[in-house]
Parts: C-alpha cells; structure tokens; sequence
C-alpha cells in the first residue's frame, strides 16, 4: 500500500504544482513565452483524448520497432554469451569489439543505418537491437560465469556431459543476471527508437514528437512524452513479472 | 519393484557401460596411492603419498589447514592428475576412469537452488540418462531410509543446515559409485549438528557400504567415522602417522569417544598432527 500511495502522492503533488504555475503565468513569465507554448496537465490530458486514435497508431509503430529490437537483441546477445562462454578464445577476440561497439554514440551511427537499410521498420530495428545488445550479452555471460567452480567439480563428478552442466547449472545459474540485462535494455530501448524514427521516419512517438515541434504543438508532445514512457514502465513491468515467474528460487 | 530400484541405483543405473565396468572390477577393490605427488607450479602440495583404502573401508586424512587434503582428494576422485605417482580406484589409474568410480562431495553442499530437494540429491541418475520419474522414484526410497521423508519438494533455501548436508551427502550416495569422497562434510555446521550427523552417516554407511575417503580437520569426527586415519603434515603434505580407529562407526557414539582407547587414539593423532604442522 505504502510502497503504492507514496510515489503517487508524490505524482499529484507535483501535478498539481505544476497546473497552478502555469495557470497564474508563472512558466510563461519566467520564461518570456506565449502562454500556449506552456501546457498545463490539463490540458496535456485534454491533448491525450483528443488525440487517442492518432496516438495509439503511432504508439503501435514504436512498440513493435522496440519489441522486435529487444528479441533481436536477445538472440543475439545471449547467442554471443553462451559462445563467448563455452570458447575463451571466442570471449578473448570478441570482447573488446563488443565493447568497443559502445563507445560509438547511436545519434551518430542511426543516420548512416537508415541510409542503408531505408526508411521501413528494419533500420529501427537494427538501431534498438544495437542499444539493447550489450547490457544483455555482458549481463548473460556475467551470469554463465558466476557458477561456482567448485559447484562444476561437483557436476563432473556426478557424471554430467558439458551439455548437461550448461543446461542444469549453469544456465538456470545465469537467469538473475540475464533479466538484469534485459530490464536495463527496455529502459534504453525507447532512447534506440526515438533516436531511430528522428533519423527518418514517417511514423511513431518519435516522429510525432518531432514534426510537432514545427507546429509548436507542445501540448501533444507532452502527450506522446506521456504515452511512451507508460509504454516503457509497462515493459519494465511485465520483465520484472516474468522474472518472478521464473526465478522463483530468490 | 522395490528391490530393482535399490539394485540400480547401487551400480548407478543398471544399463550403462560404465557401470558393468564398475562392476567388474570390483575384485581389484578399494584405493590406493603409491608416492603420490602433486604441485600447483611452484608450489608443492602433496609429497610422497603412499594410502591404501580396503573395498568397504572408511580411510581419513586429517591435518593442518591449506595441507593440501582436498588436492588430495580432488587427485583421487579424477578431477586433478597427480603430478607424480599411481592413484589406483578400484583398479583404474587414469583420471577419466577414476571419476567415473568416485563420487565427491564438497565441503559446501552446493545443492542447485532451481531444484527441489529430491531433484539435486538424483543429479547423478539424471546425469546418467534416467528418466526424472524413476530417478525420483530411486531418490525417494532412500529419502524415506535416511529421514527426510516429507522434504522431498522443498527447495535448498528451505532447508535448514543438517537437512541439506543429508541431501547433499545422498547425492553422493544415489551416484551409485564404489568410491565417495567427502571433503569435509560437516565443517559448516554446529557442533551439536556436526555430532547428529556423524551419527547418521555413520547409520548410512552401516546399511550401505562404501569405499570412503573422509577429508576433516577434526579429529574426534575421523577417528569416529574412519577404520583408520592417516594424519598428514603441513605443506608438502606427508602422512606422518596412521592409525586404527577402536571403534568405527559405534551406535553408541557417546560411548564410543569417550571410551579411553579412543581418548588415547585421539591423543595419538593430535600428538602427531602438532609434530607435523611444526
């Protein structure tokens, strides 16, 4: 109940502090700007209604591109895991690249990928999964690492194959640190989308948000802000339900 | 039916190659080391080993801490090749072979937490090819023999200290190898515990013969558990003493240790095990 009623209190407190600072021109005046382009909560949830059919079209289109990006993501991710795990020299040859990967900022790379894989859903795709990649993989081949060496002595000698201690121990072993890994990519993977649709687009949260900056249209962007951060907590939530759901020895 | 599962689970699933092996070399029987040497690099850990464990006899090896004794034991059971010398398991001497024969049973119980209690203690059947039915089945007589009957769902967390050591303990067992190695097994525990469960693995060995070979720093619990004990010197380990044990395996443990040949044993063994830590 607490742990509910306190964040929420918090929620309208600032809501509400919110309403009345613009309401009496407060924003607006410190801020030397037409009042229109200061959007109170009401009228950002009058914005939402009115725009719920445009919203939830667009918001389908960034849902899907994220989606899609995320299970790239984690094929990939724990593909490369579970190889860099079972060969070290595949880990030692690997590893930097993937980290080196990193360092490049995705603002920069996603124009050059919707240069070459055009305007349609796979660029998106391809740009979330790049973002989604690495804390999946470094967190699934933490995880494959953690067993206890003692715990593989133990398996050996109880005359498991290396495919049966995959699968009983170290495998079960990596399931925590992997829903670590992909908690903090549905966190990131609006950041991929949004950065994705601004590199050319003609749909999505993203593209709406934009091309409503040319018509100052502020109170729908605070709308779409709305809509794609529900679309993202919801994710968070649904990982954290399904991690419940399968580790359940914690 | 029931006699079947017992016949199994003692030859480790009656249709596997490995076990008829097992099974025929049996004559050859027991453990033995003749001038066994092992070194991490530089480091020399074990010198010159020589042990003989009888087919059905417990051996223990006590000694100062970081000696050297669970290298020992992992070079026994398979998992570490002696870098000098011949360790023979039931007449094998290569460390494939050996640890198809050894079971080992570390000092922690590592019982797998994503599974319940009788899954981790049929491990080994699983491991060999059963299927989860029947090895559960298997597991679960000796669930019922040993008292811990009624646990077999709950998960390692639930467990207290005592019951996990049990599971772990019959994991080791249901591997249905000749050999066991334990490597300190009731280290972890209080002191009341520890003396429950020497009683009951001594119960344990009592209706289920094995070849064991018991790792402990504790004195009282080797000399109550073993037939003999070799007591082994600071690193480089040697063993610098062996002796009888005068009443393995009592039922009557308080009995047992109090009685003045052991107390004389006891004082023996301690004796032996300052020398040899000097």
């Amino acid at each position: 109940m607490r742990r509910w009623l306190l964040p929420l209190g918090l929620i309208a407190l600032l809501l509400g502090l919110w309403q009345i600072a613009v309401s009496t021109g407060a924003i607006a005046n410190a801020l030397s700007l037409e009042d229109f382009l200061v959007p109170s909560p009401v009228e950002i949830a009058e914005s939402l209604w009115e725009n719920r059919s445009l919203l939830a079209e667009n918001a389908w289109v960034t849902l899907r591109e994220m989606l899609l990006g995320i299970l790239a993501a984690l094929v990939v991710g724990v593909g490369m895991a579970v190889l860099m795990h079972r060969w070290q020299v595949v880990r030692d040859a690997a590893y930097p690249l993937i980290v080196a990967s990193q360092t490049i900022p995705i603002v920069v790379i996603s124009p050059i990928l919707v240069v070459w894989f055009g305007y349609g859903i796979t660029a998106k795709v391809v740009i979330v999964a790049l973002i989604c990649f690495f804390p999946i993989t470094v967190n699934a081949l933490d995880g494959l690492r953690s067993v206890d060496p003692e715990t593989v002595k133990l398996m050996r000698s109880l005359d498991a194959s290396r495919r049966q201690r995959f699968w009983r121990a170290e495998a079960p072993a990596a399931l925590p640190s992997l829903f670590t890994g992909i908690k903090i990519a549905v966190v990131v993977a609006p950041i991929g989308a949004v950065f994705a649709e601004w590199s050319g687009s003609s749909s999505g949260l993203g593209h709406l948000i934009q091309s409503d900056t040319a018509y100052y249209q502020v109170a729908r962007q605070f709308a779409t802000v709305a809509v794609l951060s529900a679309i993202a907590l919801t994710l968070i939530g649904l990982t954290a339900l399904a991690e419940r759901r399968v580790v359940t020895w914690r | 039916m029931r006699q079947d599962t017992r016949v199994n689970f003692q030859f480790g699933g009656s249709q596997t190659a490995a076990a008829r092996r097992r099974k025929q070399d049996r004559s050859t029987g027991g453990v033995s080391l003749t001038a066994v040497g092992h070194s991490y690099g530089e480091l020399r850990t074990l010198d010159a080993i020589d042990l003989e464990a009888a087919p059905h006899s417990v051996i223990g090896l006590v000694g100062p801490s970081g000696c050297g004794k669970s290298t020992l034991l992992e070079v026994i059971c398979g998992l570490r090749e002696p870098s000098a010398g011949v360790v023979s398991v039931e007449g094998a001497e290569t460390a494939p072979e050996r640890l198809e024969r050894c079971a080992f049973m570390p000092q922690r119980d590592l019982l797998l937490p994503w599974y319940p209690a009788i899954d981790n203690a049929a491990l080994a059947l699983r491991n060999q090819g059963m299927k989860r039915a029947q090895a559960r089945a298997a597991a679960a007589v000796l669930f019922e023999r040993f008292g811990l009957a009624g646990f077999e769902t709950a998960r390692p967390g639930e467990l207290s200290g005592g019951m996990r050591q049990r599971v772990a303990f019959l994991r080791t067992l249901i591997a249905g190898k000749p050999v066991l190695a334990l490597d300190e097994p009731f280290a972890s525990l209080d002191a009341i515990t520890r003396g429950e469960m020497q009683e009951w693995l001594a119960t344990a060995l009592r209706t289920d013969p094995r070849t064991v070979v018991l790792v402990t720093h504790d004195v009282e619990e080797a000399l109550y558990l073993c037939d003999r004990v070799a007591v082994m010197s600071s690193r480089p380990a040697r063993v610098v003493a062996e002796l009888s044990a005068p009443h393995p395996r009592a039922e009557d443990r308080d009995g047992a240790v109090t009685d003045p040949e052991f107390v004389a044993a006891r004082e023996e063994a301690l004796r032996a095990l300052r020398e040899g830590s000097r």
